[in-house]
C-alpha cells in the first residue's frame, strides 16, 4: 500500500478526534471504520462481542450488539467474517480515500 | 468499492428468499457459507457457471439462499446429483455441500465412491458431529463416549475421521479447517475449488444447539473458541505423538496429489469413440445384424 | 417397399432396441448399475453413448444412478437408467424427487421374479403397482408397457417424448422375455421420428420462474449453466423453487403436477386393440403376455368366438376411459397376468359395466401362453 498518491489539498473534517490531523502525517494517519450491524438479520449470538479482538463490540440486554468506541476498530473484519448471519459490514470512513490510495 | 461483506450479501444472496435464514443463532454453518461465497468470489468464478448442491439437513439448506444454479438434493445423496451435472455439462463447476451424517452414514457410499471415482468435484462437509435438524442423534462422527439424543447413555461406537477416510479413499485433495479459522477456512476452500480432481473439505463446526448442549461444551462462542484452542496446523501435528494429538483438531491440507481426472479422460473415451464411430457405421450399415456390435 | 424392408431388417433383442429409441430420442446421458435382465442396457450403452458424444456411467448402486440421471437432465441432457426389481426399490428415492422437481428422466424397469431377489432370470409382471406407487407420497407418474422388440423402440422414443413434454420422469416397464427375445425389426429411419425437446424459457433471466403454471401445467426448464440461476429441491416448493410451507402455494403446487398429467391423458394414455369392433369377449393384457394373448384371440377367432385384445401401452395413469368403454360391450374380460392380478385389479375398478372380470395368473416365473387364455376365452 502506497500513501504517496493522497493528493488532496484538504481533508474534509471529520467526526472522530484522532484522524484529523493534516495529510503530511500519512504515515501516523489511524484507518478509521465503522462496523455496521445490520439488526434485522442479527440473532444475538455473541459470536462478535467475543471474538472482537479490541473487545469493542458490546451487546445490550437483548443482545443485539453495538459499539460505543468506533474509532478503536482495527478494521480487521474478525467479527465480519466470523457472523453466522450476514449481518456485520465493515466499512472504512474515508473510503474515498481508500480509493485513491489504490486499496 | 464494496466491502467484502457487502460483496457477499448483495452480490451472492438471493434476496428473493427470506432472510434470516433458518439456521439457529451462532451456526457455524453462516460462518462456512460466507467463507466459501468469499472464496468464489476471490476465484472470479461466473455465478452462473456454479452449481451448489446439497443433501438434507443443516447443511441442506444452504443452497437456498446462494444465487447460484443451486440444488437441495435427497439425504446423502448430493454426490451422485453431483456426478450427472458434471458429466453432463463438465464447464460447470460443482459444488457439494454435506453435513457429517449426510456425507458419511447415508451417503457414505457416495462418498468413497466419488473419492474413488475422482471426477473434478468440490465436496465441502460441514461437521458437527451430529445429526442437528433431526434433534441431536449420534453421527458417524460423534466421538466416543458422547452423549447425543440417542446415545443418553454415552455412545458406544468409535467415531469416522472423514478427511482421512476421503484421503483413504482416493481424494485428490483433502483440507480440513473449522469456523473459528474462517480466513484459513476460506484459503483452503480456493484451493479445494481450484484443485482439478476430487476435493474435499472438511470443516469443524459446532452445534451447541443440540451436541454442544447435550455434552455440555458451551454455547456457540465456547464452542467456537475451543476450536482455537484445539486446532493444530498440520506440519505441526505431523512432529507430535498420537497421546499428543488426543483431542486436536489437525488443520490444514492432508492430501494433495494428482491423478487423471476421470471427467477429463472421459471427454477423451468420448472423442476417440467418436470418430471410430465414423468408420463403423459405414461397415454395418449393409450388414444390419452388426449394427451395434464393435 | 416391401424389398426395401427387408434390406433394413435387423435382428435385435428388446434390451438392443431400447438402446436404440433412446439413442433416436435424443438420450445423451446413462447412468446404472449392472443387473439381470436389464445389463445389455448398459453394456450397450457404454459402447454407444461416447460414439454420439454423450456420456455412461456405471454407479455405486441404483440410487446413486438415479441421483446422476436426475442430475443430468437438470443440466440439460436427456438422461435415462435401467434397472431390474431390487434396483427399481432403490431407485424410488430419488424417483421422488424426479416427480417433486419434475425433472424428465426414463426409467427402464426390466422385470423378473420378485420379491427381493427372486427370480432373476425369469419373467413376471410382479412390479407394475409399485411402478406407480412405488416411491412415497402422493406423486404423478407416467408407467408404459412393452410388448415386443418393435415397441421397445417407439415405446422408448415415447418415453422420451412425454418425459420431456410433461416435465415427469417415466417409467418403461419391460420383462424378462421381452427383454431377451430377439427378433427382425425395421427401425424408422432418424428423420421420420418425431422428437420433443423440454421447453426452455425465453424470458430474462430475473423474469424467469421455475415453477409457475401457465397454461399446459408444465413450466419452462431452464437447465443449470444457462443464466437462468435457480433452486431446485425436494422440498414442496413455490414457483421461484423455493421452499414452502403456505398452505395455498403447497395445495396449487402438488394440483398442478398431477393436473398437468390429467391434462395430457388424449396423448399419454395408449392403448392399442385388436379385434375389439364387434368383440363379446376380450383379453386386457400388456408386455409379453400381450402377445401370447393376441396368438390366444386370433385362434379363438378361428374358433369362431367374437374375442378381442386390448393391449394396455400406458398402465399408469390407467387409460380408464379406453377400458371402460371396450368393457360395457363385452360380456366378459380375461387378465392374463404374471402377478398376482395388479392390474386386474385397476381394472375392476374402473369397470361400471356387468362385464365379468376374469383373472388369470401365474407367477411360477414362466410366460402364460396362448393355450392358457384360448382356454378361457372359449369357455367364459
Amino acid at each position: 500500500m502506497v500513501n504517496k498518491t493522497n493528493t488532496k489539498p484538504t481533508p474534509k473534517p471529520k467526526k472522530g478526534t484522532t484522524a484529523t490531523k493534516p495529510s503530511q502525517t500519512k504515515k501516523k494517519e489511524k484507518k478509521l471504520y465503522n462496523v455496521i450491524f445490520f439488526k434485522n438479520w442479527c440473532k444475538s449470538c455473541g459470536i462478535c462481542t467475543a471474538l472482537c479482538v479490541k473487545q469493542i463490540i458490546k451487546s445490550d440486554e437483548t443482545g443485539v450488539p453495538y459499539i460505543d468506541d468506533m474509532d478503536s476498530c482495527t478494521g480487521c473484519r474478525f467479527c465480519e467474517i466470523h457472523c453466522p448471519d450476514f449481518a456485520i459490514t465493515i466499512k472504512s470512513r474515508h473510503p474515498e480515500r481508500r480509493e485513491s490510495n489504490g486499496n | 468499492m464494496l466491502e467484502r461483506a457487502e460483496i457477499v450479501r448483495k452480490e451472492y444472496l438471493r434476496h428473493d428468499k427470506k432472510f434470516p435464514h433458518v439456521w439457529c443463532p451462532g451456526c457455524g454453518n453462516g460462518i462456512v457459507m460466507g467463507a466459501l461465497l468469499r472464496a468464489i468470489h476471490a476465484l472470479e468464478l461466473s455465478k452462473d457457471e456454479v452449481v451448489l448442491a446439497s443433501g438434507i439437513g443443516c447443511s441442506g439448506r444452504m443452497p437456498t439462499y446462494a444465487d447460484f444454479n443451486t440444488i437441495h438434493t435427497t439425504h446423502g445423496r448430493a454426490l451422485t446429483f453431483s456426478t450427472g451435472i458434471k458429466l453432463a455439462k463438465p464447464e460447470l463447476t460443482v459444488l457439494t455441500v454435506m453435513g457429517d451424517g449426510d456425507s458419511t452414514a447415508i451417503g457414505g457410499n457416495h462418498f468413497i465412491h466419488a473419492a474413488r471415482r475422482n471426477l473434478n468435484l468440490t465436496a465441502i462437509i460441514i461437521n458437527n458431529s451430529t445429526y442437528g435438524m433431526t434433534g441431536g442423534q449420534y453421527s458417524p462422527t460423534t466421538p466416543f463416549g458422547s452423549i447425543s439424543a440417542t446415545s443418553v447413555y454415552g455412545h458406544v461406537e468409535h467415531a469416522f475421521s472423514i478427511a482421512e477416510l476421503a484421503a483413504t479413499a482416493g481424494a485428490s485433495f483433502v483440507a480440513r479447517s473449522t469456523v473459528y479459522h474462517a480466513t484459513h477456512l476460506e484459503e483452503m476452500l480456493k484451493l479445494a475449488i481450484k484443485k482439478r480432481g476430487f476435493s474435499v473439505m472438511e470443516v469443524i463446526s459446532n452445534c451447541h444447539v443440540q451436541y454442544g448442549k447435550k455434552n455440555k461444551l458451551g454455547g456457540a462462542v465456547q464452542m467456537i473458541n475451543s476450536y482455537k484452542d484445539n486446532a493444530v496446523k498440520v506440519d505441526k501435528a505431523a512432529k507430535m505423538s498420537q497421546e499428543e494429538l488426543e483431542g486436536k483438531i489437525t488443520i490444514g491440507v492432508l492430501a494433495d496429489v494428482d491423478k487423471p481426472v476421470s471427467t477429463e479422460v472421459y471427454r477423451q473415451v468420448v472423442k476417440d469413440a467418436q470418430k471410430k464411430a465414423g468408420k463403423i457405421s459405414k461397415e454395418t450399415d449393409k450388414n444390419g445384424v452388426k449394427r451395434y456390435e464393435e | 417397399m416391401e424389398t426395401d424392408d427387408n434390406a433394413n431388417k435387423i435382428l435385435l433383442q428388446g434390451n438392443e432396441a431400447i438402446v436404440a429409441g433412446a439413442l433416436a430420442a435424443g438420450c445423451r446421458f446413462f447412468a446404472g448399475y449392472p443387473i439381470t435382465p436389464a445389463s445389455e442396457i448398459s453394456e450397450l450403452l457404454s459402447v454407444k453413448l461416447p460414439q454420439v458424444g454423450g456420456t455412461f456411467i456405471q454407479m455405486e448402486d441404483e440410487i446413486a444412478s438415479m441421483g446422476a440421471v436426475i442430475g443430468a437432465s437438470l443440466a440439460g441432457v436427456k438422461s435415462m437408467t435401467a434397472t431390474s426389481g431390487p434396483g427399481f426399490s432403490l431407485i424410488q428415492e430419488n424417483l421422488g424427487y424426479g416427480c417433486i422437481t419434475e425433472t424428465p428422466c426414463v426409467i427402464v424397469n426390466v422385470m423378473r421374479g420378485g420379491p427381493s431377489t427372486g427370480l432373476p432370470t425369469s419373467v413376471a409382471q410382479g412390479d407394475v403397482q409399485m411402478a406407480r406407487w412405488g416411491t412415497h407420497g402422493d406423486h404423478p407418474i407416467i408407467v408404459l408397457a412393452v410388448s415386443s422388440v418393435a415397441d421397445c423402440f417407439s415405446i422408448t422414443v415415447k418415453a422420451f417424448n412425454l418425459s420431456e413434454k410433461y416435465r415427469s420422469p417415466v417409467i418403461i416397464l419391460s420383462d424378462e422375455v421381452v427383454a431377451h427375445t430377439r427378433e427382425s425389426v425395421v427401425l424408422p429411419p432418424q428423420d421420420s421420428i418425431r422428437v420433443f425437446d423440454r421447453v426452455k424459457p425465453d424470458v430474462p433471466p430475473e423474469w424467469y420462474k421455475p415453477y409457475a403454471d401457465n397454461n399446459r401445467g408444465v413450466p419452462d426448464m431452464a437447465s443449470f449453466g444457462d443464466g437462468y440461476r435457480h433452486h431446485v429441491t425436494g422440498l414442496v416448493h413455490d414457483e421461484k423453487g423455493y421452499p414452502t410451507q403456505n398452505a395455498k402455494e403447497v395445495d396449487s403446487f402438488l394440483r398442478r403436477i398431477h393436473g398437468k398429467i390429467s391434462k395430457g391423458f388424449k396423448e399419454i394414455q395408449i392403448t392399442k386393440d385388436y379385434m375389439m369392433e364387434d368383440a363379446e369377449v376380450c383379453v386386457i393384457a400388456y408386455g409379453s403376455v400381450a402377445r401370447s394373448a393376441l396368438r390366444a384371440v386370433r385362434d379363438a377367432r378361428e374358433r369362431g368366438v367374437k374375442a378381442g385384445l386390448i393391449q394396455l401401452v400406458t398402465l399408469f395413469p390407467f387409460p380408464r376411459k379406453a377400458v371402460d368403454t371396450y368393457l360395457r360391450q363385452c360380456r366378459a374380460a380375461i387378465v392374463p397376468e404374471m402377478n398376482m392380478g395388479q392390474m386386474a385389479r385397476e381394472i375392476s375398478r374402473v369397470n361400471q359395466s356387468s362385464c365379468r372380470i376374469v383373472k388369470h395368473n401365474r407367477i411360477d416365473g414362466h410366460l402364460i401362453t396362448p393355450e392358457e387364455i384360448f382356454k378361457h376365452l372359449t369357455t367364459v
